[in-house]
């Protein structure tokens, strides 16, 4: 038998049974939407937390005070604790020519008032340095001036949540509002970007950094941003900020984060989830193959006289089986064809409504999952046509 | 040539043995034509489906061309109904979804022709029983007798040795069922051996070479009853 008869065989008695063959492609569908959804829906959040990380900025390091790598000695003798990352620190680093720019940062909550109003909200120190760093854009006004950042200046950027909350609607720009005991005019409203790493930009005040040690009465800085000369030149920069800082505390007492490692941790964890989460959406393609199994049992019953004809015009056993085995595979692929179509429109609606939620199908999900339907539909359609191709010719010819 | 030696087939029905062929011996030369008769359950069937290699002796040899049957598996005894031999059912067991030329071209289907040939060779066989005008005809919407010849255009059209016929004639009128017996004949003519099951003793006398069956056993035979007298 020819392959292509074969296929027209099984696609004309799938045709001749709607009913059962719509209830098996439904089943079908829905388990391969629901895999190639909720991969969708993970990969989705996979590329939101990776567009965070993005909208940080480019090729950037994070200079966090104290070591935070397990060294395997024994736990550190009174005196080892971490000295401070000071903005002496901070500027040293621009001496590196592989530093771009350096922005360091002092962050705390503090209560903001303007005339009557207040209400409690981020302070972030920083310098003009950031504006860059993380690729910020205003709404109105200018941000923090260049300028010498060991000198605190009574100026403020305001976040755009901030700014709407605490003025109603006044103008901002030129309003002096007061951070605990510290007073500054607002120089600035900063354009919404979203939530960035869990602090909203939008809900933040921004200080000179000088503004900020006197505000928190602090020394040291929170950590320091600092941008690499470009990608390339990442290592070096790390290489150049441990060796600087060294030669400043007399040891290594940093700890360096650049943007691609934290970037890969978080890719790993959310792909494993997404895979996780197919797994189980998997398990519907396994009832949905039982199902398949099930009507094609009860279709070779139905079918006994077929067969036994079938054997009476000389078809042999894997010939037999060869019509059943198609059939399944044929319910396998449409199903697989209906349930991509469904979860492509599902995720095209989601995105429409759901914009920040990038969630798009993976190539490798929508093939995965066609590859599994089609594996489900042979293997659960393989016990039907055994049973199709092990009748014997007399009883099925009688019907029995 | 069919050749029976000592062929038994036993059913076992609960504690019983059934003896639906008890010691056959047989032997049918090509080209001739054959009505097997008797009471129900006489076995006339079991010999039928035994010659058409869709049951297989308990005991005994059957050697189809020289060929000994018993001793293939089923796959090449698949290959010999598939080259030398058409059956035709008293229920016809044509297939209600697909049209007369669909459900003749079937068994080329099975034996992987091209489908150009198999066009030209259906086409033959239907016009051989007077069905050209039927060929896109499902069989819902034929007479008996023009679904029995659809069968016997199956039969044909891969050009077989021997065409068996189980009751050919037992769901149809009178008139229909000569015509379907007249359009076996006709292959019979044409050098096709021909085996008849029947119990209308007047279709049977049509044959030149008559069986009677009894209990799994050969009760006469004309031509051996020729021979003798």
């Amino acid at each position: 038998m020819q392959a292509e008869d074969v296929a027209r065989l099984s696609a004309a008695s799938l045709n001749a049974h709607r009913g059962r063959t719509g209830l098996i492609l439904f089943a079908m569908t829905i388990a391969v939407a629901s895999v190639v959804m909720l991969t969708a829906l993970g990969e989705g959040a996979r590329r939101f937390v990776t567009g965070e990380f993005a909208a940080l900025g480019t090729h950037l390091l994070f200079v966090l005070p104290g070591r935070t790598e397990t060294t395997g000695g024994p736990p550190p003798m009174l005196g080892e604790t971490p000295e401070d990352l000071t903005l002496s620190d901070a500027l040293a680093l621009r001496r590196s020519h592989h530093v771009e720019a350096v922005a360091p940062i002092v962050v705390g909550s503090a209560p903001v008032t303007y005339r009557e109003l207040e209400r409690e909200a981020s302070i972030l120190g920083s310098t003009h340095a950031l504006f860059e760093v993380r690729g910020l854009t205003m709404a109105r006004g200018r941000f923090l001036v260049h300028g010498d950042p060991r000198r605190a200046s009574p100026t403020c950027v305001l976040g755009e949540k901030v700014a709407n909350e605490l003025l109603r609607g006044r103008s901002p720009l030129g309003a002096w509002i007061r951070i605990g005991g510290y007073r500054c005019r607002v120089v600035g409203v900063l354009a919404a970007k979203g939530v960035s790493l869990g602090m909203d930009i939008a809900d933040t005040v921004i200080v000179p950094v000088a503004s900020a040690q006197s505000i928190f009465n602090t020394e040291g800085l929170f950590r320091v941003i600092v941008q690499a000369r470009n990608r390339a030149s990442i290592d070096d920069a790390r290489t150049a900020i441990l060796d600087i800082l060294s030669e400043r505390h007399g040891r290594a007492d940093v700890t360096v984060l650049t943007q691609d490692a934290v970037l890969n941790t978080f890719d790993r964890i959310l792909h494993a989830l997404t895979l996780t989460v197919a797994g189980i959406a998997a398990v519907s393609l396994a009832v949905a193959g039982i199902l398949i199994m099930n009507v094609m049992l009860v279709a070779v019953s139905q079918r006994t006289a077929e067969v036994g004809l079938l054997k009476a015009l000389g078809a042999r056993n894997r010939d037999v089986a060869a019509v059943f085995m198609a059939e399944a595979g044929l319910l396998a692929l449409v199903g697989a064809a209906l349930g991509l179509a469904v979860a492509g429109a599902v995720t095209w609606m989601l995105a429409q409504a759901v914009p920040q939620l990038p969630a798009g199908i993976p190539l490798w999900s929508a093939a995965a999952a066609v590859l599994i339907a089609l594996g489900t539909g042979l293997t659960f359609g393989l016990l039907p046509a055994r049973r199709a191709a092990r009748l014997d010719p007399v009883r099925a010819l009688a019907g029995r | 040539m069919i050749e029976l030696d000592q062929v038994y087939r036993v059913f076992r029905v609960g504690d019983a043995r059934v003896h639906a062929l008890e010691a056959i011996v047989l032997t049918i030369q090509r080209g001739e034509y054959l009505a097997i008769q008797g009471p129900s359950g006489s076995g006339k069937s079991t010999l039928l489906n035994v010659i058409g290699l869709l049951d297989r002796p308990s005991s005994g040899h059957y050697r189809l061309d020289g060929v000994d049957t018993t001793a293939l598996d089923e796959d090449a005894q698949a290959g010999i109904r598939q080259r030398k031999i058409g059956f035709v059912f008293q229920a016809f067991h044509l297939i209600p979804r697909m049209t007369a030329a669909q459900n003749v071209e079937l068994p080329l289907i099975l034996a992987g022709e091209q489908p150009t040939a198999r066009r030209s060779r259906v086409a033959d066989s239907l016009a051989a029983l007077g069905l050209d005008d039927r060929a896109d005809h499902r069989p819902d919407q034929l007479s008996g007798g023009q679904r029995q010849r659809v069968a016997i255009a199956r039969a044909m059209v891969t050009g077989p040795e021997i065409i068996l016929a189980d009751e050919p004639t037992g769901n149809l009128d009178r008139a229909s069922g000569r015509d379907v017996l007249t359009a076996l004949e006709a292959l019979n003519q044409k050098g096709i051996t021909l085996l008849v099951v029947t119990h209308d003793s007047e279709l049977a006398e049509r044959a030149r070479r008559r069986l009677q069956m009894v209990d799994g056993r050969i009760a006469a035979d004309s031509s051996a009853a020729a021979r003798a007298g």
